[in-house]
């Protein structure tokens, strides 16, 4: 364990980079997390499937030598189509229910979908290679793969055209209207059903663009879901529901954090340091609550 | 305790004495059945009675789990050493050591997650309904990707337990485990049972139908979600313990923390049961165990779809479980005076 970080002052520039590129796909993600807790009240455990479900489609349109970057196209296509199936087979059955329902069923979809892909994909590490290259920034000394910076660009896009498609379309005024109050929602002649196959539509789409640019940039592998689904909903958590300057800064956050745990106590450690990152920040805020006798809701 | 109860009991108590030299195919997975309800049972105390949906008891399990080992290899020879590749091959426990390592590997397997319990029990306790559910299941998953990285215990290459020394028949690994499960599951339902004939129990349930009144009550809610908690984790460690000798081998991610199955698991087995009851746990273990067998045995390869599904369908179609079933059908038998006219009414507001 020796800190390169403090001896070499360019693998922190190194990493805060790296991290703020990363950081941008986690909130991506995590934007998705917060619609549907916002609009439907459920925490989906299988978030992060649907992000490597996601990246499997570009791997696969890679493998049939379309570039994978199209997949940013495709994934979030049949990622919707995909979303709205689970909706209709399961979600809208624990829509009103208790949290806990909600999240041990989406457990039971995780699992399943993790297995089904393990059968169908093989349990190997795969990526899907760009071929973009690299950029050079401070003679050399940083190193940033351009299949990264296009990533955070296609996220930073994706995010922009959906929060004008929130604030300007008729569908994403019946989803607020959905999430601020759903029976009155309903008066006014919204169809909530419709509006909840939507909303986890449109995050399972969000999902599918994220992974698709997560097998261009970093690995993808059956099993990696959960990571994902956990580090969304520590960014929701941090930063609040319906907060998106919030998630994109706390998304980031995470990813330097990330980044630096890395670098700082070893890969091995990495997944490690982001699970007790939840544990710890939600015993933070315990606590902070609990002086004004409150407790997280 | 009236007659019927007791002959049902005593039947009980034999069965599960008998059972070993009835079955003697299925002596590990009667083992495991008896683990699987240990660990339904003391889930139960939290996300039945508490109404703390913790995915991470888990996290005691597996913490008994790597310190019975640890204590039974390095209370005879250097623990690093073991753990390298090869190394249990080099050190042999003489049947004495085995059973001395196991006796005190059980002592702190039971006692050292209590004190971590206890110990984390006021940070994590304080959040509340799935708050509490993803920090558990967080921390389930921490523990095990940490102790992965950890070089004396095995890191991501495991951790072999002694094997069972050459002592008896055959036959003798297989009742030893057995037995030993079986203690440990008279003695958890002894308790459990014990305990639910308290205040003490009446206190969880005011924690699960409204924390905030019962504080206003007096009662000093922390204190007994602790005390439950450390009583979970207690039972729990002792059950890795066994379970930890019992596969014979330790992984960080697929045995011990194995947030995935057994955490799972125990939360599927006590709603399937009915969460809330005394019997519902040990009910669902056994219905989830027999259908777990069969479904692993029969889809081979297919099992964790299997699960996924199983965990889908339970969840959505059956949350009140077994028990809650017997309960809508035969409330009679359940101690509850049944007004039908109040039934008829309740039907109308529904």
């Amino acid at each position: 364990m020796d800190f390169l970080v403090f001896q070499y002052p360019m693998i922190t520039v190194q990493a805060c980079l790296d991290g703020i590129l990363l950081g941008v796909l986690f909130a991506l993600i995590a934007y998705g997390m917060a619609l549907q807790w916002g609009v439907m009240n459920i925490i989906n455990i299988a978030q992060g499937d649907l992000v490597i479900l996601g990246g499997y489609i570009a791997y696969f349109m890679y493998l049939y030598g379309i570039h994978p970057a199209w997949g940013v196209i495709v994934a979030p296509v049949i990622m919707y189509f995909v979303g709205i199936a689970i909706y209709k087979l399961v979600i809208n059955k624990v829509v009103d229910r208790d949290l806990f329902i909600s999240i041990l069923a989406t457990f039971g979809i995780s699992i399943l979908f993790m297995q089904l892909m393990n059968f169908a994909f093989g349990a190997d590490v795969v990526l899907a290679n760009s071929g973009y290259g690299t950029t050079m920034l401070f003679d050399s000394n940083v190193v940033l793969p351009n299949s990264k910076i296009f990533s955070a660009f296609i996220s930073i896009l994706f995010a922009v055209c959906l929060v004008i498609y929130m604030k300007k379309s008729k569908l994403g005024r019946a989803i607020r209207a959905t999430a601020q109050n759903a029976r009155a929602a309903k008066i006014l002649g919204v169809d909530t059903e419709k509006v909840y196959a939507a909303t986890f539509g449109i995050n399972a789409a969000l999902c599918g663009v994220a992974g698709a640019l997560i097998s261009i940039t970093f690995t993808i592998h059956p099993y990696m879901g959960l990571p994902y689904t956990i580090r969304s909903f520590m960014i929701v958590i941090v930063a609040g529901l319906g907060n998106l300057p919030g998630v994109a800064m706390s998304g980031m956050g995470l990813g330097v954090f990330e980044e630096f745990a890395d670098y700082i106590l070893g890969t091995e450690f990495r997944i490690g340091s982001v699970f007790l990152l939840l544990v710890l920040i939600l015993v933070y805020r315990r606590f902070k609550l609990s002086r004004k006798r409150e407790y997280l809701k | 305790m009236n007659k019927n109860n007791l002959i049902l009991y005593i039947g009980i108590l034999i069965f599960g004495l008998a059972a070993p030299y009835v079955f003697p195919a299925f002596k590990v997975q009667l083992s495991i059945l008896c683990i699987l309800i240990v660990l339904a049972i003391t889930w139960n105390i939290q996300g039945g009675e508490m109404g703390y949906n913790t995915f991470g008891n888990i996290l005691f399990y597996g913490l008994g789990m790597y310190l019975c080992a640890s204590v039974q290899v390095g209370m005879f020879f250097p623990l690093a050493e073991w753990t390298e590749s090869g190394g249990e091959k080099t050190f042999v426990h003489t049947p004495a050591q085995f059973f001395q390592g196991m006796a005190a590997g059980l002592v702190v397997a039971a006692i050292v997650p209590t004190i971590v319990a206890g110990l984390i029990g006021y940070a994590i306790l304080g959040l509340r309904g799935h708050y509490f559910a993803i920090c558990t299941l967080g921390l389930g998953v921490a523990a095990g990707e940490i102790s992965g990285g950890i070089e004396i215990i095995g890191a991501g290459q495991g951790f072999t337990t002694p094997p069972f020394p050459n002592v008896g028949s055959l036959e003798a690994r297989g009742e030893f485990f057995y037995f030993l499960s079986f203690l440990v599951l008279v003695l958890t339902f002894i308790a459990v049972k014990a305990i639910y004939t308290t205040r003490f129990k009446l206190i969880l349930n005011a924690i699960r139908d409204n924390e905030d009144k019962a504080e206003a009550m007096g009662i000093e809610t922390m204190k007994y979600k602790i005390i439950g908690w450390m009583i979970s984790a207690f039972f729990c460690g002792l059950a890795g313990g066994i379970m930890g000798g019992l596969v014979g081998y330790i992984d960080s991610t697929d045995v011990a923390f194995d947030g995935r199955e057994m955490g799972v698991f125990m939360v599927l087995m006590a709603i399937l049961g009915g969460k809330g009851t005394l019997w519902g746990p040990v009910i669902g273990a056994t219905v989830f165990h027999i259908f777990k067998e069969g479904f692993w045995t029969f889809f081979l390869g297919w099992q964790y779809v299997a699960l996924g599904v199983l965990i889908v369908v339970i969840v959505i179609y059956f949350p009140e479980g077994i028990m809650g079933w017997l309960r809508e059908k035969y409330p009679e038998r359940f101690g509850e005076v049944v007004d039908e006219a109040d039934r008829k009414a309740q039907v109308e507001i529904k």
